[in-house]
């Protein structure tokens, strides 16, 4: 049973690796803005994208 | 000859000019689409069609010398090493995909650019350059080029602050969300109810985990509900964060004693599941509008820098360091700064952002010109008379009567939280006297777990949640609030006050019409050809009022009355075109009643009438004014324009509604201040500077936009101006939110009660804890959206 300790720490581990890439992606300013990065990514430099 | 579209802007227009069979409505025009071509940029016309902002022609570059001063670069910019610097503009003409393209490929067309990025939702862009390469002037021109000419105004630097706040909000949703689940997950043994002896030495390490993940929810993410209590207490004020504060203490320090003392696990999983929910509550509430700006006071109209003479040479100077008696030269399309007199002729002042009126007046030498106004003639020199701070319009903001901000704090909900703890004080007190007859050792237990169960989160979550989606419905319908509260305060309101012009009217169009004698083709004509010389407004209607008219005579002679009228010859014969003091002053008889904005005309000194100036009123107001009356609102209408138009108004809006007529901006103010005297709840339907007193002073302001990056003065609300004739509606359906309310909170207090029923017998388990809070929780957000929907679709489908 005390393998449980173990998978349980690591689990708390894997689940705060998340928090901290969640907190890391806050505080880099990629929440900041939930619009235009969905336009910005079908830019091309040839091909013509569908008009909004 | 057929008409065609721009290329570039899409308005209509001749083919004249034309490349490449591409055709354009002006010069400008054109030159932004060769500007792109030559730098292989015509992407940016195939992702929308015609994306163009038409290219006005008054782009000079003097106007932005001031932009070389390096005090105003400091503001501005964030130099980060000789070769990077940092700006953030606010670009109101954002408006489509094709706008992303090409700001974010600037450094196409000028290598100094390094990187480029827009946020489309707050209209912004940031722009890192190299100064050495590109100056910030040449910067903002190349923007003014293509048609983004930035606004860049003295209280405009708020931008970075404001995000700031909104990220820890994030952090603390974060921080609760991960912690509520991880806690849920550690607590399923208890749950299940397996056995301590099967556990052994995992029942302690697991609770002992639960307790150290739950502190980082206490004391960083439910900081803010303590914090908001504590305040609230201070003020001798309960609110309702203070019963969430103090179930969440409870919760905490009963779970810890119960670790503590080895008699259970606590409830810290449901003290965490609160905190998330809530949060995320608050954060669904709080979000706004960010393309709009509900705090502009008169710094966000005025430019950063004006240009002084110095001895004959022109200097640029920050306006706070602009004092009496200086000399400024206003170019065309500048605003003036500080109240002034004039010193040079040519002078048309549009004072639309301070009273409305959109005509230009024309104003004689020596005369006051007043802060807030636009040149729009040819470059004028004035000399200041008062410190911009002191300006009759910027004295607005001074005003004692706007000191006292409006108490926001007042909330539908915090007489019913009242009720709801007291209640909730007495069911506690009451299950612990039984218990303390029956089995004093239930007494603590009982107690708590009743404040445990009956958190008045669930009433607050409605509140939130139902506001918020109230907020974000009437947002699509374009009326955009400041704030949920705002909502709230649309309920109560029992009287409207409306501003005219501009408000029931619409700003851009007027129309004209000549009445009186008939005119023969040879004096039309020569009407047309007197007035296209004159670049004033009220003549440039005049001449294109005879569209049909495409020949021109010869005018022998012609005399400019500054600010009266003209005097000139054609065809020997003499024509006077002018207000009707000035023919009068000629010795022109006048005939009939002369009412309203109109321009007078007399043939050899005989007069044959008038041309009318008449506002458009916006469609469907005579049915808003009915809807609204039916609905027992009390209405008012003030304006600041002589009462020429009162028959007209009282035909259609009905005669009862009473008018007040040549209204300054403080008898705006007092007129409110006045109402709500009375114990009204008034709500201010106005645009412009002249009515930022009386939008600021109401219950609710609601400030009128024709295009949306126009600028409003401070307000709860910004409306577009097509959708006033629905205000009734909105108001009806700000309404239903409440009802909204009472229905789901009708359902949180069955839950409640089924909660009481394990709390009073001191039966409480985490289990039973764990399953109400967040099917309470849920159900209480789904209803509310579901309700809100569905009377959105109720009062929003007909239109």
């Amino acid at each position: 049973m005390s393998v449980i300790i173990l998978l349980i720490g690591v689990s708390v581990l894997v689940a705060g690796a998340f928090l901290a890439a969640f907190l890391w992606s806050v505080k880099n300013g990629q929440m900041d803005d939930d619009y235009t990065p969905s336009i910005r990514m079908l830019f091309d430099d040839e091909v013509n994208t569908t008009k909004k | 000859m057929s008409t065609t579209n721009c290329y570039h802007c899409g308005t209509s227009c001749e083919p004249i000019i034309t490349i490449q069979e591409k055709y354009f409505c002006c010069d400008g025009c054109k030159l932004v689409y060769q500007l792109l071509d030559q730098n292989g940029m015509c992407q940016y016309y195939d992702l929308t069609q015609m994306p163009g902002l038409t290219a006005k022609g008054s782009f000079t570059s003097e106007k932005y010398n001031y932009l070389d001063s390096p005090s105003i670069q400091d503001q501005l910019v964030q130099q980060v090493s000789n070769e990077q610097a940092v700006v953030i503009f606010y670009l109101p003409q954002i408006h489509c995909v094709s706008c992303i393209w090409l700001l974010e490929h600037l450094n196409k067309i000028n290598p100094g650019i390094i990187h480029s990025q827009t946020q489309f939702d707050k209209k912004e862009i940031k722009v890192v350059y190299n100064p050495s390469v590109i100056s910030l002037k040449e910067l903002v021109q190349l923007l003014a080029f293509v048609g983004y000419e930035p606004m860049i105004h003295l209280g405009g630097n708020d931008l970075i602050s404001r995000k700031k706040v909104n990220r820890k909000q994030l952090f603390k949703i974060g921080i609760a969300g991960f912690c509520f689940s991880n806690i849920m997950m550690l607590s399923f043994p208890e749950y299940l109810s397996v056995e301590a002896s099967e556990l052994g030495l995992l029942r302690p390490f697991f609770i002992y985990l639960n307790l150290f993940l739950s502190l980082p929810v206490l004391f960083y993410s439910a900081s803010g509900f303590f914090i908001s209590a504590y305040t609230g207490l201070r003020q001798k004020w309960l609110n309702i964060d203070a019963p969430i504060a103090l179930a969440i203490i409870v919760t905490f320090s009963r779970s810890v004693y119960e670790i503590i003392t080895q008699t259970g696990a606590g409830y810290l999983d449901s003290m965490s599941g609160i905190v998330f929910f809530m949060l995320i509550g608050r954060w669904f509430q709080d979000k706004s509008y960010d393309s709009f700006s509900f705090d502009r006071d008169y710094t966000s109209f005025f430019p950063l820098a004006a240009t002084q003479l110095v001895n004959g040479k022109e200097e640029n100077q920050p306006l706070a360091s602009i004092q009496k008696g200086a000399r400024l030269l206003i170019r065309s399309d500048e605003m003036i700064p500080a109240d002034a007199t004039l010193l040079s002729e040519g002078a048309l002042i549009d004072y639309s952002f301070v009273t409305g009126e959109h005509a230009p007046v024309e104003i004689p030498l020596g005369q006051m010109v007043y802060a807030g106004g636009i040149q729009k003639g040819r470059a004028i020199e004035v000399e200041v008379v008062k410190p911009v701070g002191q300006s009759y319009i910027t004295e607005l903001w001074n005003s004692p009567a706007l000191q006292n901000e409006k108490n926001k704090m007042h909330s539908f909900v915090h007489p019913w939280s009242q009720y709801f703890t007291m209640v909730l004080l007495l069911i506690a007190l009451g299950s612990g006297m039984y218990w303390w007859r029956v089995d004093p050792s239930k007494i603590l237990p009982a107690i708590t777990s009743v404040l445990i169960v009956a958190c008045p989160c669930s009433l607050l979550l409605t509140v939130t949640f139902t506001y918020g989606n109230v907020l974000r419905w009437l947002g699509r319908s374009k009326l955009y609030c400041k704030n949920a509260s705002v909502v709230e305060s649309l309920e109560e309101i029992d009287t409207i006050v409306f501003d005219k012009t501009g408000t029931l009217t619409n700003h851009q169009d007027t129309y004209i019409e000549f009445m009186g004698e008939k005119l023969t083709i040879e004096d039309q004509i020569a009407i047309k050809s007197i007035t296209r010389e004159s670049l004033h407004p009220l003549s440039q209607l005049i001449a294109n009022y005879y569209t049909g008219i495409d020949q021109f005579t010869k005018v022998e002679s012609i005399q400019n009355h500054l600010g009266n009228g003209t005097r000139a010859k054609v065809g020997g014969k003499e024509y006077l075109i002018g207000s009707i003091k000035f023919l009068a002053l000629q010795g022109v008889q006048l005939s009939s009643e002369i009412k309203g904005s109109s321009v007078a005309l007399s043939i050899e000194g005989k007069f044959k009438g008038v041309f009318k100036i008449n506002h458009i009123y916006r469609d469907g107001l005579a049915k808003l004014f009915q809807d609204l009356k039916s609905k027992k609102y009390h209405l008012y209408l003030l304006s600041g324009d002589k009462s020429t138009e009162q028959m007209q108004l009282a035909q259609m809006l009905g005669e009862d509604i009473p008018m007040n007529f040549e209204q300054q901006p403080d008898d705006k103010l007092a007129f409110i201040q006045k109402l709500q005297s009375e114990g009204r709840k008034v709500m201010m339907v106005g645009d412009g500077l002249n009515d930022a007193g009386a939008l600021k002073k109401a219950n609710v302001g609601i400030a009128v936009t024709d295009q949306s990056h126009l600028f409003t003065p401070a307000s709860d609300a910004i409306i577009e101006g097509a959708k006033i004739p629905q205000i009734a509606q909105f108001l009806n359906y700000a309404k239903k939110g409440k009802l909204v309310i009472i229905l789901i909170f009708i359902l949180s207090i069955l839950y409640n009660i089924i909660g009481m029923y394990f709390a009073t017998r001191a039966a409480l388990s985490p289990m039973i804890a764990a399953i109400l809070m967040p099917i309470s929780s849920i159900s209480i957000v789904s209803l509310s959206a579901l309700f809100t929907y569905l009377f959105a679709k109720g009062h929003f489908s007909k239109n």
